[in-house]
């Protein structure tokens, strides 16, 4: 009698072990299958965002153009949103002088940083340089802004009396400043991935080091080189807290560096902290502007990407 | 004849030689200017700012007196946003690269995620803010409200937490992925288990450092309406809210020089908790980097 009960329950026992079994691999299971559907929705919030900007700008701009024609805003050289004048020149003007003025500061410095780093510095010289110049890159934008507007626009006026408190040099400069790091630190990478082999020839033949950097390592590293600098371009066209600071809010079509101007970024800004209320041209003109600011940047950024994949060496 | 031809080469490999030399100074002077700039902007900032640096101007609120003026409405709005930012950005940026790495098949649906999210990290930030503009503040009905800026941030960082993401499971040594197979873990065991505690301390840096970046990050938030005076604390995710960068720039804006002061007191502190922020991560990395 005793003996049976225990059998019973040790065959209740095993029969609820495997349904127990059963029931937790059926869990597991579940989990299982479920887990990548999850991951897959989250892979699919990037492509969402892409579609949501790409959303917004056109349904935006489409309003903004059934009010403003096309080809008043890309053709005229007004841009005064308060008085009516909807010409995106001035604007496109000053984003691209901005570009200008930083690009002539950063790719030389750049350019020069990242052939020292690479040829000349010894590995513990490029170990702890390299990353103080990344520093550069994570200090935020305000902070330059402020730097830009107390510092240097102060110590352009000693050189230049007659320099505004706002002015598109002193913007310039310091977007410059900001994107040397970028330049540097990705052609240098283009650089390291030069092989030493290509250098060791040339050196045989008795180049000296100048010589092996011109007429092999840059040629070599030329496509990286150049994507480095189209990347830095596309972030200075986007920068947007440095000009708004330092550059000034005088939408004005002018290449003169010493005046101040209004890049696409800071209309956005200013247009978004000033009183603009929902549905106005003025709120429907932040999305047309920022629609052809994405579309400047993403034609650089495809352009990067096309170099670097085109004419990538493989050795 | 012979001599003259000696001599002039003589003379050509001392001009070559020479010429390494000066350009080789040039180089070194070009990587200094970078380094010249970062000083005198530290110097800058810690000599305007350090006056008005004290625990009164912690934690007080905006002001319209400069002396007055302080930055706790400013650090407080930071770290909440920052709260929100990690827990959706952390999150959807892991997941996403452990479906890359570890489930997506080779095919075109990946190769477009993969390169959207390339995309992405280009697109300016301010665009970022016409996007949170639209969705959170307007179309869900949000509000310049702290879950609108920090849905905004969340997705402008996200690229670089995906990335940072993929590559440190991508380093997680093929071996230990089978060893774990080999003892008949399931998929999602061997993710869970293995892959992920061994590629923790990458994803951990990876998002240090982007979060680093949306704390000093102001332009995306100036669209999405962070107030720039603000006397009291959010208590709600639906509550207003000002961060750090936008009281600094605020007070950068004002034409009298006292309040460039009080910026530049702000400045120090927002640099003072980037470089811990960066400092951790460091420490993250320098601890766990070994040995698989």
């Amino acid at each position: 009698m005793d003996k049976g009960l225990q059998s019973d329950r040790n065959q209740l026992n095993v029969q609820e072990l495997i349904e127990n079994n059963k029931r937790k691999t059926s869990i597991g299971a579940k989990i299982e299958r479920v887990i990548p559907w999850f991951l897959l929705l989250c892979a699919i919030v990037s492509v969402l965002t892409t579609l949501g900007i790409l959303f917004t700008l056109l349904r935006e701009s489409i309003g903004f153009f059934s009010d403003v024609s096309i080809w008043d805003f890309y053709t005229g050289t007004e841009w005064s949103p308060w008085s009516g004048s909807y010409g995106v020149a001035p604007l496109i003007g000053g984003t691209l002088l901005i570009t200008l003025i930083a690009t002539i500061v950063a790719v030389p410095l750049g350019l020069m940083s990242a052939i020292f780093l690479s040829e000349y510095a010894s590995d513990k010289v490029r170990r702890i340089i390299k990353p103080v110049l990344e520093v550069l890159a994570g200090i935020p934008t305000v902070v330059y802004g402020y730097f830009a507007l107390t510092f240097i626009t102060p110590m352009f006026q000693g050189i230049i009396p007659d320099l505004g408190i706002f002015n598109a040099l002193s913007g310039g400069f310091v977007v410059g400043i900001m994107i040397i790091p970028m330049v540097a630190s990705l052609s240098e990478d283009a650089m390291n991935s030069v092989p030493n082999a290509l250098r060791e020839g040339a050196y045989g033949l008795g180049a000296t080091k100048l010589e092996v950097v011109f007429k092999v390592v840059l040629p070599a590293a030329f496509s990286g080189i150049v994507a480095s600098i189209v990347l830095a371009i596309s972030r200075a066209i986007g920068e947007t807290m440095i000009v708004t600071v330092a550059a000034g809010a005088t939408p004005n079509l002018t290449f003169n560096p010493t005046e101040s101007i209004q890049t696409m970024t800071a209309f956005i800004v200013q247009a978004a902290t000033g009183d603009t209320s929902f549905g106005s041209t003025i709120y429907y003109s932040l999305y047309a502007v920022g629609m052809t600011l994405f579309v400047f940047t993403l034609i650089m950024n495809l352009f990067a990407q096309y170099i670097s994949r085109k004419f990538r060496e493989e050795y | 004849m012979l001599g003259q031809n000696d001599q002039s080469i003589q003379s050509r490999m001392q001009g070559r030689v020479l010429l390494n030399k000066i350009l080789m100074v040039l180089f070194l002077l070009a990587t200094t200017v970078g380094l010249v700039f970062l000083v005198l902007l530290f110097y800058r900032v810690l000599t305007q700012g350090i006056g008005y640096l004290s625990w009164d101007y912690i934690t007080s609120f905006p002001a319209p007196f400069p002396q007055e003026a302080g930055i706790w409405a400013g650090i407080v709005g930071s770290v909440f946003l920052m709260v929100i930012v990690a827990t959706f950005s952390v999150i959807i940026g892991v997941s996403t690269a452990i479906y890359l790495e570890e489930y997506a098949g080779k095919n075109k649906f990946t190769d477009f995620v993969r390169v959207n999210i390339q995309n992405l990290a280009g697109v300016p930030s301010i665009v970022f803010g016409l996007l949170g503009l639209t969705f959170f503040v307007y179309m869900f009905q949000f509000g310049y409200t702290l879950i609108a800026g920090g849905l905004t941030m969340a997705l402008l960082i996200l690229p670089v937490i995906v990335v940072a993401s993929q590559e440190s499971i991508r380093a997680v040594p093929a071996e230990i992925k089978e060893a774990s197979y080999g003892m008949g873990a399931t998929k999602w065991q061997t993710i869970r288990r293995v892959i992920l505690p061994a590629a923790i301390p990458g994803i951990l840096t990876g998002a240090i450092i982007a979060l680093s970046r949306a704390i000093g990050e102001t332009a995306p938030l100036i669209i999405v309406g962070a107030a720039t005076a603000i006397y009291t604390l959010p208590d709600s995710l639906l509550a207003r809210y000002t961060v750090m960068p936008i009281q600094i720039y605020k007070w950068t804006g004002r034409p009298q020089e006292e309040w460039q002061f009080v910026a530049g007191a702000g400045i120090i502190i927002l640099l003072a908790v980037l470089l811990l922020m960066n400092s951790i991560a460091v420490l993250i990395r320098n601890k766990y980097q070994r040995r698989l």
